[in-house]
């Protein structure tokens, strides 16, 4: 379990789908290329809803893991290419 | 670079095969999702805007078409509008086991609907104010179908700000350039 520095840490304890994924889109779009957002929560469904969503936007899940105070997501932030 | 006469087939393959994959990636209609939300009622108010909001935030063009009871959810009186009844809802879960005929007593309709909103804030489920707002601010196209508003008698100004206009075949040409579409 590798922890990263990340640059934005978003609190999504307590939220249900789909917020964690809506916060975390509105965080990542004022964050710049090749920086980290780390993501703390309690919703189940994120362990599946993330990847997807990296999957979706380009944005690379570094690690997860299940930590204390809940479920710990270190995403890079990539540009996507324009087309 | 491979030059040309060494390519062997199966090089020729994976290049196919890769452009192909690349074409598939920019087709734009990858990233629009086009719905209609049909059902005016509490539970069914947030399929349409889960999936509209969680695909925004995955950087995709939603768009909602609103018809029938499907308007309420757009309506300005939405919190008022959106009920949940438990008459023929046998999924539902009551708080002790109720024969139909009960479920249709005067103030069910406001009680199931209290226990829900009461149950899903509880639980850290979003509201519909704020999905909406949520949908509004990623910039959802939340369209309000023409015809239906003029059998049920509403008007523009009774929706919330942001509703567009439109028909069948406003939404028609939109789903057809989106490959998630979705009637619920």
């Amino acid at each position: 379990m590798a922890e990263y520095q990340e640059n934005q840490l978003l609190d999504a304890r307590g939220l249900l789908c789909p917020m964690p994924i809506v916060k975390a889109g509105k965080v990542m779009r004022g964050m710049e290329d090749g920086e980290v957002l780390k993501i703390i929560a309690t919703d189940r469904g994120s362990i599946v809803d993330f990847p997807a969503w990296c999957e979706d936007t380009g944005n690379e899940l570094l690690e997860w893991h299940e930590g204390d105070d809940g479920l710990v997501f270190f995403i890079k932030k990539v540009e996507e290419e324009d087309w | 670079m491979l030059e040309t006469d060494r390519l062997t087939q199966d090089d020729v393959r994976q290049i196919v095969r890769e452009e192909i994959q690349r074409a598939f990636k920019k087709d734009p209609a990858t990233k629009k999702l086009s719905m209609v939300a049909s059902k005016g009622t509490l539970d069914w108010a947030y399929p349409p805007l889960i999936l509209a909001t969680a695909g925004a935030a995955a950087n995709m063009e939603a768009a909602i078409f609103f018809t029938f009871y499907g308007l309420n959810i757009i309506h300005k009186d939405f919190d008022k509008k959106l009920l949940v009844a438990p008459t023929g809802n046998p999924a539902m879960p009551m708080p002790v086991p109720m024969p139909d005929v009960l479920t249709g007593m005067p103030g069910m309709k406001t009680m199931a609907t209290g226990m829900m909103k009461s149950m899903f804030k509880k639980k850290g489920v979003a509201t519909i104010k704020e999905l909406l707002d949520v949908a509004v601010e990623l910039e959802v196209r939340l369209i309000a179908c023409q015809m239906t508003m003029d059998v049920f008698g509403f008007e523009e100004s009774d929706f919330i700000d942001g509703v567009e206009f439109g028909g069948a075949a406003a939404f028609l040409s939109d789903a057809r350039k989106s490959h998630v579409t979705l009637f619920i």
